[in-house]
Parts: C-alpha cells; structure tokens; sequence
C-alpha cells in the first residue's frame, strides 16, 4: 500500500479546496450525515428541479478523504438526473469496496478515490457524503450514520 | 505522575520489549511502535502462557465438581482474585469481584447500588472528563429513577479541581463518580481529596479506575474509594476480564444484578437464597482464564515495580511533550500538571484520522477521535484529537518515529 495511492494530488487539492462548499437555501433538499468513529459531520443540500439535480452544495468538517470525496461528488452530480446520480451512487460504492471493481470513464475525477479501497478503515469517510446525498434526495429525515 | 519517583534502578526496556511477543513484528514494512496503550496494552509472554497452561492443565467449571480439574480451576480462579486483592490493596477478596471489565463493574453499581436507592431529583455528580463508561450508566439510571446528572468542570488544561467539584455535592447527591485518569487528557485526578471531601459530606465515591490501573500503585484502603473500577485487558492481561472493588458494607447492602449459577446457595419455586459475597455478583461461569491471565499480568507489573514503571512513562511523557510541542501547528489538548503518559494532540491543517492512517503505513498505532470521551474533546473546540499513549515497553525512539512521522504528515497537506 502506498499511501500516495490514498492521497493523490487531486485528493489532497479537493480537501484544501473544497468545491461547491456550502449552503443552498431552502427549498433545497437537504440531509446530515455523521461518522461516529472519527467525528466526521456534513450536510449535503441538493436543489432538484423534476428529475434533474440542478445544483449541490456541502458544508461541515471531516478527514481529507471525506471532504475531497464530497467535494468531487458535488462536482460529478450537477446537472444530471436522479436516476443518474443513483447510477454513480452505485458505481462509487463498488468502486470503494470491490477490489476488482474497473475504474471506468463515467467516473470521471472520481477515479481519484480508487486508491480508498486498499484501506478499509477509510471507505466509510469516502462513501459518507454519497449515502447523505442519497438521503437528501429521498427526502430521508433522520441523519445518516456511518454506524 | 509529575511528582519525582525515587528509581532504585531504571527498566531495562530492551530486556522487557522481549517479553512482548507482538511487539516484535513489522506492520506495513517498518517495526511496529505500538503507542496505543491508553486502549489496549499488549500482552508478556508470562500472560500468554498462564493462559495456555490453565487451558492445558486445569480447566473445568469453578465452584462446581467435586473431581480433580474442577478443584483446579477453582483454585487458580480464587488465587486470581486473591492476587487482585494484594494488588489493590483491599481488606477480603469478599470486595473484589470479577467483571468483564470497567465498563460491566461500573453498570453493576450503577444497576445495584444507584437505581434501588436513588429518587427522583437525587444527584449523581461526574466530572466533565469522563469517558463514555462513566457517563452513560448513570444516564440510563436517571432516565430510569428520575435523578439528575450533575457535571463538575474541567479548566483549560483539562484538571479537576476537587474543592470546586465538592462544591457541588449538595443533599441530594447520592452518589460522586469520577476517573481516576482520564483517557482522552491524561489528567491524573485528586481522586483522595475529592473522596475524603465527598465521604465528609457522606456521599460514596467511585473511581473509574481503567486507566490508573496500569500506571500508579494502588492502595484502595488508603485512598477510601467506596467503588473502584478496572480492566485486565489496559493492565497487560487479557480482554474480557476486569475488577470490581466493592467496599464490604456497600456490596453486602446491595441486591444481585445477574441471577443464574454461582450467585446462589439455594433455588426453590418459592424463593431464592443468594450466595455470599463476591458470589453473589458473579452470576454464570466467570472468564475463568481471564482472572488466571490477569493474575499474571499483575505479578508482571509487580516484579517490575510500579514506581519504576511510572519512573520511565514519566520520562516518556516529558519526552513526547517536548518533541511534539516543538511541531508547528501541533497544539497538546490536555495539558493538566499532573498527567499520566499519554498525550492528546490536534494539527493544523491535518485532520486526526489522516493523521492514523499516515502513522499507521510507518508501523506507529495511535489511536484517533474522541476517544469514548466525547464531552471532553468537545470542550476544547475539536472533534477528535490524535492520542498516544505509552507503556513502559516503549522508547525514545518511538517517540522520534512518532514526532518525524506526524512532520511527514503535515508535509503532506502543506
């Protein structure tokens, strides 16, 4: 393991420079997430318009690999449909936790995370901001843990 | 412990790393430098063994059989208990009661002590260092009775001041509940003030020991705690075991909380005899090759003397202060004068949990977040804080791998 495979350049600028980092005013959906074992704490807000994820925005504070994560993730799922971003959600997630799973091109910059499947400890911080959009968009009330 | 310890001869720390098997290993390419004590210590070859010679020799149920094995097994379980006793320093091993650690010792009292005696709008005071063990407990016995938690203040260093906490024991504090040392700060806690303070009130005291156990010599008769709480598996013995300490009156006052085998003397439709104490609190068969690893590790933490070993972690904590102080950005959270050798630290710019992976792919376990200790934590402004705690086998140049390894990390996200 090599843990420039963890924090690539892309990783490591996302954290320092989150994209889409804040608010979006209601009624934009919006949902918590919270990972317990490392303090971890976002709000993923998401304006839909009909099938559409117009506009994603994140705010809260966490370890370089969620925030990048979440980062990246407001960046890959602007503008595309809700079946879509189901679609990535799923993708991200095999991408995360099968060590076969292929780094295809609809990953995009998401690619950067490959390197999070080598360190299980670390797959939840990755895939935290994904199960809160997730939550967002479904309308979910309760906080999503990673507990 | 910051008071100056006379040595009679200091550890011979590269003699002692051999009694370690596990510390030998290599993780992720470099010696491991297992600086995570404040969770778990590793176990001597001396712990190891006692519990594979009573696996291989002499087990069967305690307190049962009348054959040759049972016999055994009960001997080398009470003989653990009488080991626990010396170390303690209680009067009977009537007071010493088996547990699966600090956690089940505090419920006991919580369950048999607190909830039968407690009403609505009686206290029970903790401090605001707390770790989860000895918080939650008293939660769920005031969500139950009525009472209220009470919570004395930590300062900016993370120390307890006992007149200020005694201040706040009122008429209806029934019970004041506090670490000994905190996990999260390394605050070692004026617990004897605060008891002689809480008893000359009337209120009984008990002290979650899990994290003094391993680091300071106990007297409990000289310290008076009514209830003392401690786990094997932080005092170099196994996991699955832990202490405790019951004051015989209180214990004795108090209902059973499990029932089942061993806590009896006799079982009718109509009625139930308990057993005698310690029994009557160790209901079902006891980890009986817990109590005979622990006994083991208490002899081992004897035969080196606890006053030498708190001689070395007090170096060791001097040390790591010094050369983690010198970090830019690194801020030390928890900075009581008295202080076990732990040390908690957050860096500017790296996130603690990072921080554990990037020590982790150099060999160097430390442990990161909150520590069971949210509240504590919480009072300094962070989420989570990097923590690492150190045990006599561990050395200087750990400590140079840790302080160059955490500069390796801020290099990273420079």
């Amino acid at each position: 393991m090599d843990l420039k495979e963890l924090y690539r350049d892309v990783i490591l600028d996302h954290n320092k420079r989150p994209r889409n980092f804040g608010r979006l005013a209601p009624p934009a959906h919006f949902a918590h997430g919270h990972n317990p074992l490392c303090g971890d704490q976002l709000t993923v807000y998401a304006t839909v318009d009909g099938e559409v994820v117009r506009d994603v925005a994140f705010e809260g504070s966490g370890c370089a690999i969620s925030v990048a994560s979440a980062s990246l993730m407001t960046e890959a799922v602007k503008g595309r449909s809700r079946a879509e971003v189901e679609r990535l959600y799923a993708t991200v997630h095999e991408l995360l936790t099968r060590a076969d799973a292929p780094v295809t091109a609809e990953l995009g910059k998401l690619a950067a995370l490959s390197g999070v499947r080598e360190f299980p400890a670390r797959v939840k911080c990755a895939s935290l901001c994904w199960h809160t959009l997730h939550a967002a968009l479904a309308g979910t009330a309760a906080p999503v843990t990673t507990e | 412990m910051s008071a100056a310890v006379a040595t009679p001869a200091p550890l011979d720390v590269e003699r002692i790393r051999a009694d370690f098997p596990i510390l030998s290993q290599r993780i992720n390419g470099h010696p491991l430098a297992y600086l995570d004590n404040g969770a778990s210590s590793q176990r001597p070859r001396a712990v190891i063994d006692a519990e594979r010679r009573y696996a291989e020799e002499m087990h069967a149920n305690v307190h049962r059989g009348v054959h040759t094995l049972s016999q055994r097994a009960t001997d080398a379980f009470e003989a653990a208990r009488e080991r626990v006793r010396r170390f303690v320093n209680a009067r009977s091993t009537r007071e010493i009661i088996f547990t699966r650690g600090t956690t089940e010792s505090i419920n006991l009292v919580a369950h048999s002590f607190v909830r039968p005696r407690v009403r609505a709008g009686d206290e029970i005071l903790i401090t605001h260092l707390e770790h989860h063990a000895n918080i939650v407990p008293w939660q769920l016995a005031c969500e139950a009775t009525g009472a209220v938690l009470r919570v004395a203040p930590i300062d900016e260093r993370g120390a307890v001041d006992a007149a200020e906490l005694a201040g706040l024991i009122s008429e209806r504090t029934r019970l004041v509940a506090v670490a000994h040392v905190s996990n999260a700060l390394g605050t070692v806690l004026p617990v004897r003030d605060i008891i002689a303070r809480a008893h000359a009130r009337g209120v009984p005291v008990l002290v979650d020991g899990a994290q003094a156990a391993p680091h300071l010599a106990l007297d409990l008769q000289a310290l008076d705690a009514d209830f003392y709480a401690f786990s094997g598996h932080k005092v170099y013995g196994p996991d699955g075991i832990g202490v405790l300490y019951g004051r015989e009156a209180l214990l004795e006052s108090m209902p059973p909380w499990q029932g089942g085998g061993d806590m009896i003397l006799a079982v009718r439709f109509d009625g139930t005899t308990y057993n005698q104490l310690p029994f009557k609190f160790e209901a079902g068969t006891p980890h009986i090759s817990g109590a005979v690893g622990l006994a083991a590790a208490l002899d081992y933490v004897s035969a080196l003397g606890l006053e030498r070993i708190a001689a070395w972690e007090h170096q060791l904590l001097e040390y790591a202060t010094e050369r983690l102080s010198a970090i830019d950005g690194l801020r030390i959270i928890g900075t009581a004068r008295d202080k076990a050798s732990l040390v908690s630290f957050v860096v500017a710019g790296v996130h603690p949990h990072d921080l554990g992976t990037i020590l982790d792919q150099q060999g160097i376990a430390i442990r990161t977040g909150h520590h069971c200790a949210m509240p504590a934590i919480e009072r300094f402004g962070v989420p989570a804080t990097a923590r690492a705690s150190f045990a006599f086998y561990n050395t200087r140049a750990e400590i140079d791998r840790l302080a160059a390894a955490v500069e390796s990390a801020r290099a990273m996200f420079r």
